[in-house]
């Protein structure tokens, strides 16, 4: 099978500075792929190249083999889900926002999805603002999810959360892939969590990949020292 | 009585006493709106003898009316290019900005002269294709750089809007909403406080001619529901193509950057 994402040559400029250089790299199928690097190495702007609410300004960039910048950019992110680092929860109740992504979805599949991470059915009519931080993001994947994406694109989503929080968002997105056999991409400067997490690490430094492969091995080792080096960990 | 309207040297002198406040008040509060109150003044006087000259060759018996339906074509292209330089955060605004002005211009226009509520005579289709296109300006401008302001400030939610796999159009949908709201409410705000806030030009214009009260209301009204009219139709259509021009045709959110001084 195809691999899930394969970037070649990819450049990404951002006015007149490089945001990423020459990247080639693949991630693969079933193995949850972490994106890690330090605070502006282009972590963000690959995972956004992934459900294209960003294109390159050069190189190729292929999902399951087809040509990525081929295919309608709607039905694609409806594939391709995605989380982002703050979350963004629109105006109305929880109801409203899990119907933006199926406006036909009824008070059950909603609360199965919310079940699913972990919400119970009465937080339908709570509002936005009467969320904590962590509540609030599991709606935003719970809002994702109303889609049935294939691949959920996670932008540092445990990155304003307290610990337990992000204990229990990395929980549930393990489960999910198991129980929905989820493709995840989880970018993150975590250290600790990169450890937790990655079954392939992909590592950028300053737009370049440092490292892409099997977060086991002593090179990979070696691109997280320089990570940890350049976050002052 | 009828009054002439005779305005000397001293009379204009004495009327930029409270511009001369005005800068006074921004020089002291640090404003920094001095010069653009000059400026404005100055150039709303060189417009206006420009506009009164126009006029005055418009109105010389024996011309055509053409000219002045010229005059006023002229007024919504330039209309329109205001709009795409008050509004530069929106690419390529004007052929937007053009048809929306030109389509409420001629709706307002057919209704006041096309069912006869003035006479269509060059003394009556400058000054209301004026008034037409200078109320719809404002509220356009207004719209666009709303539109434009609102997607910067929401762009996370937008964002998230578009990766649930909704068009540019539907992501958009909601801000401009509150776009429009924002243009026509100085709009609606002038609709509800006319007569007992503050008399309309146009009203004022007929008394001050001669004309019976009940009869310049009359034709007052027509006009403020008409440009309210023009107003709405500006703004929603300036609006909603905002939306396409701030999106790529993949439904991308554009960079954009927020004017502070909107």
């Amino acid at each position: 099978m195809a691999p899930l994402f394969e970037f070649r040559d990819i450049d990404v400029l951002v006015g007149s500075s490089a945001v990423l250089k020459g990247v080639t790299a693949t991630i693969p199928d079933q193995r949850l792929a972490v994106i890690a690097g330090a605070s502006g190495s282009g972590k963000t702007s690959l995972l956004r190249l992934c459900n294209r609410l960003d294109v390159p300004t050069g190189g190729q960039i292929k999902y399951r083999g087809d040509n990525l910048l081929e295919l309608d950019p709607r039905a694609l992110r409806r594939r391709v889900g995605m989380v982002f680092q703050q979350p963004a929860i629109f105006p109305g109740s929880v109801r409203d926002n899990l119907r933006t992504a199926d406006h036909h979805a009824s008070d059950e599949d909603m609360t199965a999805v919310l079940a699913s991470v972990d919400i119970d059915s009465s937080f339908l009519d709570r509002v936005g603002d009467s969320l904590s931080g962590g509540e609030a993001q599991r709606v935003c994947l719970a809002r994702a999810l109303m889609c049935k994406p294939a691949v959920l694109l996670m932008d540092e989503p445990t990155a304003s959360l307290h610990p337990s929080a992000a204990a229990t968002l990395e929980q549930t997105t393990q489960r999910l892939r198991s129980e929905h056999s989820l493709e995840v991409v989880w970018v993150t400067h975590d250290l600790r969590q990169i450890s937790r997490l990655s079954e392939h690490l992909l590592v950028l430094d300053d737009g370049r990949v440092l490292y892409a492969g099997d977060p086991g091995t002593a090179r990979a080792q070696e691109a997280l020292a320089t990570l940890a080096a350049e976050e002052g960990e | 009585m009828m009054l002439e309207g005779d305005v000397d040297a001293l009379g204009l002198a004495a009327s930029l006493i409270l511009v001369g406040l005005a800068i006074a008040v921004s020089l002291s509060q640090q404003l920094r709106i001095e010069r653009q109150l000059v400026w404005a003044t100055l150039r709303a006087f060189l417009q206006l003898i420009v506009m009164g000259s126009v006029l005055a060759w418009l109105l010389e018996p024996g011309r055509s009316i053409w000219y002045s339906w010229a005059w006023v074509a002229g007024m919504v292209v330039f209309a329109a290019w205001t709009v795409r330089a008050r509004a530069p955060e929106v690419p390529d605004l004007f052929p937007i900005a053009l048809a929306a002005i030109a389509t409420a211009t001629v709706t307002t226009m057919g209704v006041l002269f096309g069912l006869g509520v003035f006479p269509a005579e060059a003394r009556a289709i400058v000054p209301l294709g004026g008034m037409m296109i200078g109320n719809s300006l404002g509220g356009t401008v207004l719209a666009a750089r709303r539109v434009a302001d609102e997607l910067a400030d929401k762009r996370p939610e937008v964002e998230a809007r578009l990766a649930l796999g909704d068009s540019a159009h539907r992501a958009g949908r909601p801000y401009a909403r509150s776009a429009i709201r924002t243009a026509m409410t100085p709009q609606i705000e002038a609709t509800k406080a006319v007569g007992l806030v503050f008399l309309p030009g146009a009203m004022t214009g007929l008394i001050l001619a001669g004309v019976k009260p009940v009869d310049a209301v009359l034709v007052q009204a027509a006009i403020m529901y008409l440009i309210l009219g023009a107003v709405a139709t500006t703004s929603v259509v300036v609006a909603l193509g905002s939306i396409t021009r701030l999106f790529t045709p993949d439904h991308r959110l554009r960079p954009l950057v927020r004017r502070d001084n909107a």
